[in-house]
């Protein structure tokens, strides 16, 4: 039963390296400076939660105690990466790109990150009804 | 009842404060659930100006089944990226970007549906329209775009649908 439970602690920290890995050579190998973001944010969340697992695995079978706070480690990754690679996209739209490039906002004229203060100005004089007072 | 609303302003927030210090803890103990509980009543109450206009989440169930979904699926996506990343050749990639036209109205909503895109398969939110009515979507490898597009809809959206609005 031991060696069964090492064998599956080993089996989830060699599947979370191989990930961490290929999460690595991704963005070297991917050609694009969009496509390099996807292999990070994706690879290194089972990466990580393989670590995790074993830990908590470890804990329940060998140190005898229940051990969940690597969930909490888990839920704030999930919370965190998406937003890393939101801004670090939002970089690349802001400097490589320009409206023209982009392609088209759905029914709207342009993306978030393109709009300037005159475009602002724009909306609300559009919009808002002038004010009472 | 009015008072009890007044003092606890956001139950599920108070829910998950004190789940969240439990798990902190990393031991049962009576202790940690008073104090987790406590931090779980002040830190709504203290925190209800910034809030203005949240919307008010149905269907509990309808969450759990939701995480479950994006459990499942950013599992498949690691491995699907994995394959892409080490076995297919560049040049025979297609990324490309997407725009999801969002039914969605909520703030957020909308942000839950762009966290989720970013964790699945194969694809990356970058943007979002100026006046919040499309979502761009960075695909790694698309070489149907509409169908990604249609399956984020069905998948994601309407599932938060019934949750939000």
């Amino acid at each position: 039963m031991e060696t069964i439970l090492e064998f599956l602690v080993a089996a989830f920290l060699v599947t979370a390296g191989i990930f961490g890995i290929v999460g690595s050579y991704g963005l070297i190998k991917l050609n694009d400076q969009m496509s390099r973001l996807h292999a990070p944010t994706k690879a290194t969340t089972l990466g990580v939660g393989g670590v995790l697992l074993a830990s908590m695995l470890h804990a329940a079978a060998f140190e005898k105690y229940f051990s969940y706070h690597e969930l909490m480690i888990t839920l704030f990754l999930f919370l965190t990466a998406p937003i890393t690679a939101n801004f670090i996209a939002k970089v690349h739209i802001h400097r490589q790109e320009t409206r023209d490039t982009m392609p088209e906002a759905g029914g709207d004229d342009h993306w978030a990150t393109h709009d300037t203060p005159e475009d602002e100005e724009r909306r609300s004089a559009s919009q808002t009804p002038p004010a009472e007072d | 009842m009015k008072l009890i609303w007044r003092l606890f302003p956001h139950p599920l927030l108070t829910l998950l404060l004190t789940l969240t210090w439990l798990l902190m803890v990393n031991r049962w103990s009576l202790n940690s659930l008073v104090f987790g509980f406590m931090l779980g009543v002040i830190i709504p109450f203290v925190t209800q100006p910034f809030w203005p206009n949240r919307p008010n989440l149905r269907r509990p169930l309808k969450i759990a089944e939701y995480i479950l979904v994006v459990l499942l699926d950013i599992v498949q996506a690691n491995i699907i990226v994995a394959r892409i990343v080490l076995f297919k050749p560049n040049a025979d990639r297609r990324p490309n970007w997407i725009t999801i036209p969002l039914e969605l109205k909520t703030p957020e909503a909308i942000t839950a549906l762009a966290g989720t895109i970013t964790m699945t398969p194969g694809t990356l939110s970058a943007d979002v329209s100026d006046e919040g009515h499309a979502l761009l979507v960075h695909c790694l490898d698309a070489p149907n775009p509409d169908a990604v597009r249609d399956e984020i809809k069905q998948r994601y959206e309407r599932r938060l649908m019934e949750i939000f609005e």
